[in-house]
């Protein structure tokens, strides 16, 4: 188990789209669709509900065979290069580690290319959110792996951060 | 004047008041004897302005980065306390951070960790729940506003003086100063960089590091060690994650009769060289398990005697 936050079983037998995300700006304007598509059905999107049942598996599979993504319920994917930061092996989610080797690949599994120098190259390319990647991103919420990211972010939960995160003024 | 200090460590000390400062590495013993840990701080304790303690760098497993610190404050040294996201949790994490402060640990450095591939046992989980920078705004956190990430309060907050790593020389080269950016943002009062062995680059990164005016933000010690001979430096550069050893470096090594002292002329050569670059508050020395020849480095390098020896009272003053 090099990875952190190890693949999801269906990411294997799937037709794999991960060509897509050599187009990012394309990807962020899909991304504000979705989202504004979903904006008026947004009481209904309740977590544990019929509509989360649905949603769950769909999109593991959209975002599985684009991001490989890992479900981590929380996406930050336009603030990351439209370069889902679960698969680093490390689970960083702001900003390389020092380990990138010479030829830019991962120190983890030097067959794949750094997962942040992807993110670096493709955030430059998207003019909507290419520069929330110098934000910070609050500490992952352990506890929403598995659920929608989608009914997240409308719920707020997606969003939330632990208690004592920002609850004084930034140092 | 020198600006207020938050932690009271000598090394912030050093550094707020405008001296180039020296920080050395020990090399944890795989031992339960304390005395192998006060054997090589001795010789590192009178060249340095404080010793860093790792945490199974390069994820081998060695005596922990706490229980070296807990040593070494109880013998009057000054360690600076690694913690690695790689091992534990925010829990562990938090409450470490906690032991520590109480044993006497008044600087922390916060990495990501090498990955547990580096290893020596590869087969362990790796962990992750904080990154580095996550990491360093928790210190900064419980540290200023006296509470842990989950909100409840502490009676006594941790007062260290926070530090994190860059490593300039590894891609992608043009994010590598906004991450810093990023640390500093996050809390980071120092950095130490990892190993230079490419001054052209480090100056390159450096000259972003001014315009983005970051070190006037954060203290920037840079990485330097000797390397003992052509072989090492190949298979470091092969092994070692985040060290880049440039060819012409190998070449010079290879082409020296006494590769071991051209190892050590090269690393002063360094040294030398770091300390006219502008924004470097001072410099981090790092060798496998030679302390001696750090001391040797340090002094032929024209950096001894450290200032503070001298000082006969210590006026600190803690932020209220």
């Amino acid at each position: 188990m090099t990875y952190a936050d190890p693949p999801l079983r269906h990411s294997s037998w799937l037709p794999p789209l991960r060509f897509l995300q050599r187009y990012p700006h394309f990807l962020e304007v899909a991304y504000d669709l979705t989202h504004n598509m979903l904006k008026p059905f947004r009481r209904w999107l309740k977590r544990g509900g019929a509509v989360e049942r649905v949603f769950i598996p769909l999109e593991a599979v959209s975002k599985g065979v684009i991001f490989d993504c890992r479900m981590c319920g929380q996406c930050v994917l336009h603030s990351t290069g439209m370069t889902c930061p679960q698969t680093c092996p490390k689970n960083l989610r702001n900003g390389p580690c020092g380990g990138v080797r010479a030829n830019g690949h991962c120190e983890v599994i030097p067959e794949i290319k750094c997962v942040w120098a992807e993110a670096w190259d493709r955030s430059k390319r998207m003019p909507a959110y290419g520069k929330e990647i110098l934000q910070l991103n609050p500490p992952t919420n352990r506890s929403l792996r598995g659920t929608s990211a989608w009914i997240n972010d409308f719920t707020g939960d997606g969003k939330k951060t632990p208690m004592g995160w920002g609850l004084d003024s930034k140092p | 004047m020198t600006p207020p200090l938050v932690s009271g460590s000598r090394l912030e000390r050093v550094l707020k008041s405008g001296r180039f400062a020296v920080t050395a590495e020990l090399n944890p013993p795989d031992s339960a004897d304390p005395q192998s840990v006060y054997e090589r701080a001795l010789v590192l304790s009178t060249v340095c302005d404080a010793i860093n303690a790792t945490d199974a760098s390069g994820a081998n497993c060695h005596m922990s980065s706490v229980g070296i610190c807990a040593l070494l404050t109880r013998a009057g040294y000054e360690p600076v306390y690694q913690i690695s996201c790689r091992d534990r949790n925010r829990i562990a994490i938090q409450g470490d951070l906690l032991g520590a402060a109480a044993m006497g640990v008044k600087n922390v450095l916060c990495l990501t960790g090498d990955g547990v591939q580096a290893g020596d046992q590869p087969e362990a989980k790796p962990v992750f729940d904080f990154d580095s920078m996550t990491l360093v705004r928790t210190v900064r956190i419980m540290r200023d506003d006296g509470h842990f990430l989950s909100g409840r309060k502490l009676d006594v907050p941790p007062r260290v003086f926070v530090g994190a790593a860059e490593n300039p020389f590894a891609p992608p080269y043009d994010f590598r100063p906004h991450r810093l950016g990023k640390k500093i943002e996050a809390g980071a009062e120092f950095i130490q960089t990892q190993y230079c062995f490419d001054l052209p680059r480090l100056r390159e990164f450096m000259a972003k590091v001014r315009d983005l005016g970051l070190d006037k933000k954060a203290f920037i010690l840079v990485g330097v060690g000797p390397l003992r001979s052509a072989k090492i430096a190949e298979w470091m550069r092969a092994h070692v994650p985040g060290v880049w050893i440039p060819d012409e470096i190998v070449n010079r090594m290879k082409g020296a009769q006494k590769q071991m002292l051209e190892g050590k002329k090269l690393c002063i050569e360094i040294i030398q060289q770091v300390h006219e670059i502008p924004g470097v508050s001072g410099v981090h020395v790092m060798a496998y398990r030679q302390e001696e020849l750090v001391a040797e480095i340090i002094e032929e390098a024209g950096l001894l005697p450290r200032r503070w020896q001298n000082e006969s009272t210590e006026s600190i003053v803690v932020r209220g």
